[in-house]
């Protein structure tokens, strides 16, 4: 809640008649929320790059955006691992079905089971980068959030505030009749996968930096990310891997897939509760989606982490 | 063949020979410069330079500091015919597996361009930069860079260096998946790309991948 009030006041300030005129009142796309299914030219269209007013409120909208696409640069004190947030948030947060920031910024302060409690956009993004990213909360006043807010405000230029939007999150998908099969997702990653993130999900990397992330292991996103969800990982896998042909694996294989890259070992989980992993599961995991935490997988049992 | 690596004693010489393994040792630098053994083998200098730079106005391609495994792998595709050209086609048939192993750990071995940075972050003026830097998520295009790497230097042995190639090649290139006469893109993660650009765009794209890369030698 902390950067919310002020942006929005900063923004009326400075923001030149190109940004206002984007601000639709009388905008249509977000009547009829609807799931997946919708038409893409029906999707709220958030605001284009080259509108941007060239001010104060610009200039910090661009250093949100530069965080968001390259935060490992950009924030790399609160980044714990190889990746970058629009690793999960294509389009630069952009994309619909793909947790677009123009859905969720509107749907904030907002409960979450998660941690049982009212939280603000700025919680909610403080919480990334515990988990997603593996590192650590950035000040609520500080450069990272603020800047990271300004962005998601922009994007939502013209979005009702607490109205869910289609377009918000990944679409869900059914999970296989039979359950689903680490061994077939196995197969599944290596036909269309490990190309890019590496035959053993490490990622692969370009003059030292992660172009492609790494799924799994001490450099992936923790077992406290959403992520870590199989039915949220195969939705997001259904929706846009591989990357640029989103849609064409089965949702079966998304489901297999998804279940496969969670069945490895990744970064702790920062909620660790007593260092024990069954306490940990029994108070985060177990009402927590489909995942692997705390459970035996060949003999083995998950969620020791990689630290 | 093995005697005559060995007596030239040249240290990249000798690791090519011992990259390339004991049985089918062939010398890459001597494949390079003077061609394979069958003579249809054109030495590779002949068209891609003195330093593997690419010779820009004709279209060939800068081959130096690229992976290995990706030029063996265009080389069976020019064998194959998943990649059409008229030119390559009769060399990679004509050099020996061998010798494709190991002219292409020494093209490998060559100094690539300076490749400026160019990353995600960073402002996306025009075409080209835009297509590069942020999509065209409308149609399934992802940016350049998320695959090929910042300021498409390449990454690994599937994505190839942008950076440093002429726009003629790269323009050519795109226009081939466009018409079909190149189609081994792995997983076909390419050829739908290419399709969804238009004329306009092939050509800003080709523009700003070339203008990041700097050679030592004039292309």
């Amino acid at each position: 809640m902390n950067g919310k009030p002020k942006l929005a006041l900063l923004a009326a300030c400075v923001a030149t008649p190109v940004l206002a005129a984007g601000v639709a009142m009388d905008d249509q796309s977000q009547l009829t929320p609807k799931p997946a299914a919708t038409a893409n030219s029906t999707r709220f269209q958030p605001p284009r790059e080259d509108d941007l007013p060239d001010n104060a409120f610009g200039k910090l909208v661009r250093e949100g955006h530069a965080i968001f696409v390259d935060t490992q640069t950009h924030a790399a004190e609160y980044v714990g691992n190889g990746m970058n947030c629009t690793n999960c948030h294509l389009e630069q947060g952009r994309k619909a079905d793909s947790a677009p920031l123009w859905a969720a910024y509107p749907m904030y302060p907002a409960y979450r089971k998660k941690n049982d409690k009212v939280n603000s956009y700025t919680e909610r993004m403080q919480g990334c980068f515990q988990f997603s990213m593996n590192g650590k909360a950035p000040p609520a006043e500080g450069r990272v959030i603020n800047a990271l807010a300004a962005y998601s405000y922009w994007l939502a230029t013209g979005a009702p505030t607490g109205k869910e939007l289609p377009g918000r999150a990944y679409p869900s998908i059914a999970q296989p009749k039979g359950g689903y099969d680490i061994a077939r997702g196995k197969v599944v990653y290596a036909q269309n996968c490990a190309i890019c993130h590496g035959e053993n999900g490490e990622g692969q990397k370009a003059a030292g930096h992660y172009v492609f992330p790494p799924l799994w292991g001490k450099d992936s996103f923790n077992w406290g990310a959403g992520m870590h969800r199989i039915n949220t990982a195969a939705a997001f896998i259904k929706e846009n891997m591989p990357l640029g042909k989103g849609g064409t694996l089965s949702d079966d294989d998304a489901w297999h897939v998804a279940a496969f890259m969670n069945s490895h070992e990744r970064p702790q989980d920062p909620r660790l509760v007593d260092g024990s992993i069954d306490k940990t599961r029994e108070r985060y995991h177990a009402n927590d989606g489909v995942n692997l935490y705390g459970v035996r997988v060949d003999g083995v049992l998950l969620g020791q982490g990689t630290n | 063949m093995l005697d005559s690596v060995v007596l030239r004693a040249m240290p990249l010489a000798v690791l090519v020979a011992l990259a390339a393994g004991p049985a089918g040792a062939a010398d890459g630098e001597k494949v390079f410069h003077e061609g394979g053994a069958d003579p249809a083998a054109l030495a590779c200098v002949t068209c891609h330079g003195a330093q593997a730079q690419g010779l820009g106005a004709a279209g060939f391609p800068a081959l130096a500091g690229t992976p290995a495994a990706y030029l063996a792998k265009q080389i069976a595709d020019f064998r194959s015919g998943a990649r059409m050209n008229p030119v390559m086609q009769p060399i990679a048939t004509a050099l020996s597996d061998a010798e494709v192993s190991a002219v292409a750990a020494s093209l490998a071995a060559m100094p690539g361009p300076t490749v400026k940075e160019a990353g995600r972050a960073d402002a996306a003026v025009g075409a080209g930069a835009k297509l590069a830097l942020r999509g065209a998520w409308d149609r399934n295009v992802p940016e350049c860079v998320a695959c090929h790497g910042p300021g498409g230097v390449g990454v690994g042995a599937s994505f190839p260096p942008l950076a440093g190639q002429s726009s003629e090649y790269l323009s050519a290139q795109l226009d081939a998946w466009r018409q079909g006469t190149r189609k081994n893109d792995p997983q076909a993660l390419m050829g739908h790309i290419a399709r969804a650009l238009s004329d306009d765009e092939v050509r800003a794209v080709s523009e700003y991948f070339a203008g990041l890369g700097q050679w030592r030698v004039p292309q």
